[in-house]
């Protein structure tokens, strides 16, 4: 394999593991308060489709990635109010704003069907983002960069300051959090438009770095893969990371494979197709086998918050 | 009432009602500087609902909280630890996936570099004398650490009131020598109190006054000093207390629970396995098991209950049958039945209700199964028999678990158990939490059980408890239990030595010397 194939391979898999990632660190965060939205791929298709259509009327992408930003976090608040301040079952609640993300994208998104945008490139000079080397580290849009500090935030959050510590106790104890003097409800609230804006900066990604173009659906589920990624990193920022470009990896050898990429073909492409899930179970296996990583989970995610008071 | 010197904390007239009951009616009393003031009463008089909004976690509906003469509402905790109100909880406020440090942390509402929260802790820690590991995670802590917790979490605001709820129940005398230091020494430094417990004679040797609440209402302010235990306790009820019946000198029949040379493997990294510890429990006996939290007792009750089976048959025998092998059911049906520390959780399922809980250990001894089928019918009748056997505060069988208060909620456990009837009997802090009368009828239970020929553990960090039931006892530390003592001969002095983990001459000859 040569240096250029392999520079090759590593830009396509960060590029495909970029939407997944942003996704899941939001989700991340949303689970660590104790909640589980399992609305991400809906919030999703709804950046997704803001998203393209702020890109086609105004062409320019920052604007274009806060529209879906805010259009994620308001679609994330109609679940938190579900289930936060009418304590409605976060499971069903979750699913509900999945189907309600696809209707609606694919409503508003009907007439802009394959009508093309710019993608959302890369801010540095062209030497060093066409340079063959260099642009392993140089070529990519800044939702990449995004993405990646996002990592280092979330992680230095959660581990290093006060907001984070009371998080992760809200998440482990509500009942505790709130008689110690905490809002409970409004930590959540935080938590979710966060993982909110975070699902519909990731459904941006979808036309402003990889078809540059509106389609049905074109989230594919790769928000439900976010979802699962949250459990198998245990819930841990570099752990997601390290999922995430695993993740990205599978997706770009099957890209290959579909090429006609030499060695690859000898594999059917249809066990390609299958490979992220496959890998999916492979990964919770193992996961399940070292016995501190499941423990991780925090103690009241999924539960509403009853206070007796 | 003398008006020498000004309250501190004074209340007039609150109330609270919940749905279909008055919590608090009509409550006034006050508490001045300095003063240790007890507040006494049964599960469910309203000592929880009222302490709750003078921490500000919930609001009264009618009357006026005053503090250093100025009425104030307290909105939330926060309010309340910024006017110095300090609180430590019964059921623990704790979060288990977190560290010491942590739970310290979020304690607290300033934001402290951990460095120096940190030195903070040691100081409040050396000036106590408490110890703790600031690291270690508190899913891995007994319960006696995770209190120390929520003590130095509350020391560390220098509290002008600090509000301690039943925070003897799990100490060893000595600890519990070393708690009223503390107290008094923040009393002295003009710290007021206020003190819920149940154990009425440490009000009498710590506290200057005390309230009594029964059903919500304030019943009698009085001295405990010119009080009996007995007389307090008759006014917290509002009826005469039954006095303990058994006779001391009946006779014990033949072995029926008899453990020898029982070990455990270390489960994790912070689990204190027990070594070699053998003793016999003959029918109609109650055998005390002493210790500080942490030294072995969970490892030993799971070993008896057969959660962890041991890898010898003959570690556990009952009635001359080695079990050592047998899990829980197998053990249940041949009539060793157990009760674990954490009522809600491990002995009962918190969403299940009452029958569903009945069914869960007393399925096979009250039949309850019919080819697989469950009689619901049978299954309520038994729970309906435990609610009203033990007193249990609950609407009925169908009530769930998790609703009832941790002492009516211990009542239906243990009764749950003992009207099966087994034949040994382990009991873990049978009464932890639990107020005067709901002891004293557990501990009735327990006695009459004796005396029908069943044989009887009870594993307690309580003293007094083990002091007025057993037959015998020995202490565990770290894992190894000491020679059994008639209780007639018991010295508490050496109990609480060999609590603490100092052996004198009357070591165990089986136990290795540490």
């Amino acid at each position: 394999m040569t240096i250029g194939l392999l520079i090759a391979v590593t830009m396509t898999l960060i590029v495909a593991s970029t939407p997944i990632l942003i996704a899941a660190l939001g989700e991340l965060v949303v689970e660590r308060a104790g909640v589980l939205n399992l609305g991400v791929e809906g919030m999703m298709l709804i950046g997704a489709v803001t998203g393209f259509i702020t890109m086609f009327t105004t062409g320019n992408p920052w604007l274009a990635v806060l529209v879906a930003a805010i259009a994620g976090l308001l679609s994330s608040l109609i679940f938190g109010f579900l289930t936060l301040s009418l304590s409605a079952n976060q499971t069903a609640t979750g699913l509900a704003l999945t189907i309600f993300g696809t209707g609606f994208s694919a409503l508003a998104g009907q007439s802009y069907s394959a009508m093309p945008v710019s993608l959302f490139r890369s801010v540095f000079p062209a030497e060093l983002t066409t340079h063959p080397y260099l642009r392993v580290l140089f070529g990519y849009s800044p939702l990449v960069y995004f993405s990646l500090i996002m990592v280092v935030v979330v992680w230095w959050f959660l581990k290093r300051t006060r907001g984070g510590l009371i998080l992760r106790a809200v998440g482990e104890n509500d009942l505790s959090a709130h008689s110690i003097g905490y809002p409970v409800r409004a930590i959540r609230y935080g938590a979710i438009a966060f993982g909110g804006a975070m699902a519909g900066i990731a459904g941006a990604c979808f036309p402003l770095l990889l078809t540059p173009q509106w389609a049905e659906g074109m989230t594919a589920g790769r928000g439900w893969i976010a979802v699962a990624l949250v459990v198998f990193a245990s819930w841990r920022p570099f752990r997601l990371l390290a999922g995430a470009y695993l993740f990205g990896l599978v997706m770009t050898m099957e890209l290959y494979a579909k090429a006609g990429g030499g060695p690859l073909t000898a594999i059917p492409s249809e066990l390609w197709a299958a490979m992220p899930y496959l890998a999916t179970i492979a990964v919770l296996v193992l996961i399940s086998i070292r016995r501190d990583a499941s423990t991780n989970a925090p103690a009241c995610l999924g539960k509403p918050f009853l206070p007796s008071n | 009432m003398n008006c020498d010197t000004p309250f501190r904390l004074e209340l007039t007239g609150i109330t609270k009602r919940f749905p279909g009951v008055l919590a608090n009616d009509s409550v006034s009393f006050g508490v001045k500087p300095g003063e240790i003031h007890a507040l006494l009463g049964e599960n469910g008089a309203g000592k929880s609902t009222l302490v709750k909004m003078i921490y500000g976690i919930m609001q009264p509906d009618a009357g006026e909280i005053r503090w250093n003469g100025e009425p104030v509402t307290i909105t939330n905790p926060n309010a309340a630890r910024r006017l110095g109100i300090g609180m430590v909880f019964q059921h623990f406020s704790l979060f288990e996936a977190l560290s010491v440090l942590e739970n310290i942390a979020l304690g607290i509402d300033s934001k402290v570099p951990s460095r120096e929260l940190r030195a903070r802790i040691s100081a409040i820690m050396d000036e106590y004398g408490l110890t703790l590991d600031p690291n270690r995670t508190v899913e891995t802590l007994s319960v006696g650490e995770r209190q120390r917790i929520e003590i130095v979490r509350a020391l560390l605001l220098e509290p002008k009131l600090l509000i301690m709820d039943e925070p003897t129940s799990v100490l060893t005398p000595q600890e519990v020598e070393q708690l009223f230091g503390v107290l008094r020494q923040l009393a002295a430094q003009g710290c007021s109190i206020l003190y819920i417990s149940h154990k009425l004679h440490e009000i009498q040797a710590l506290c200057d006054t005390a309230t009594i609440l029964r059903a919500g209402k304030l019943v009698h302010t009085c001295d405990p000093r010119q009080e009996t235990s007995r007389s307090m306790a008759e006014k917290m009820i509002g009826a005469g207390l039954r006095d303990l019946t058994r006779s001391r000198d009946r006779a014990l029949g033949e072995p029926r629970l008899v453990v020898s040379k029982l070990s455990t493997v270390q489960a994790d990294h912070f689990d204190v396995p027990v070594r070699h510890v053998s003793f016999a429990v003959r029918a109609g006996e109650i055998f005390g098991i002493a210790g500080v939290a942490g030294n072995g007792q969970n490892a030993l009750l799971e070993a008896l209950s057969g959660e962890t089976p041991a890898s010898e048959a003959g570690a556990v025998a009952v009635d001359g049958k080695p079990m050592g092998t047998a899990d829980v059911s197998a053990r249940r049906s041949k009539g060793l039945s157990a009760v674990p520390e954490e009522r809600n959780g491990h002995a009962a399922v918190g969403d299940f209700t009452l029958a569903d809980n009945a069914v869960l250990t007393a399925r096979d001894r009250i039949d309850m199964v019919t080819l697989g089928l469950i009689g619901r019918d049978k299954a309520e009748a038994f729970a309906g028999k435990v609610i009203e056997t033990f007193g249990v505060k609950a609407q009925g069988p169908g009530a769930i678990a998790g609703s009832l208060s941790g002492g009516n909620l211990q009542k239906f456990v243990m009764g749950r158990e003992i009207l099966q009837r087994p034949s040994v009997l382990v009991v873990s802090q049978p009464t932890w939490g639990v107020d005067a009368g709901a002891a004293a009828a557990i501990h009735q239970a327990l006695v009459d059980l004796a005396q029908a020929g069943s044989a009887i553990v009870i594993i307690s960090q309580d003293l007094d408890e083990l002091l007025a039931l057993c037959d015998t006892m020995a202490v565990i530390n770290g894992g190894r239990l000491s020679r059994a003592m008639p209780v007639a001969e018991v010295d508490v002095e050496e109990v609480g030595l060999l609590m603490g983990g100092i052996h004198g001459e009357t070591e165990a000859s089986d136990a290795v010397p540490a």
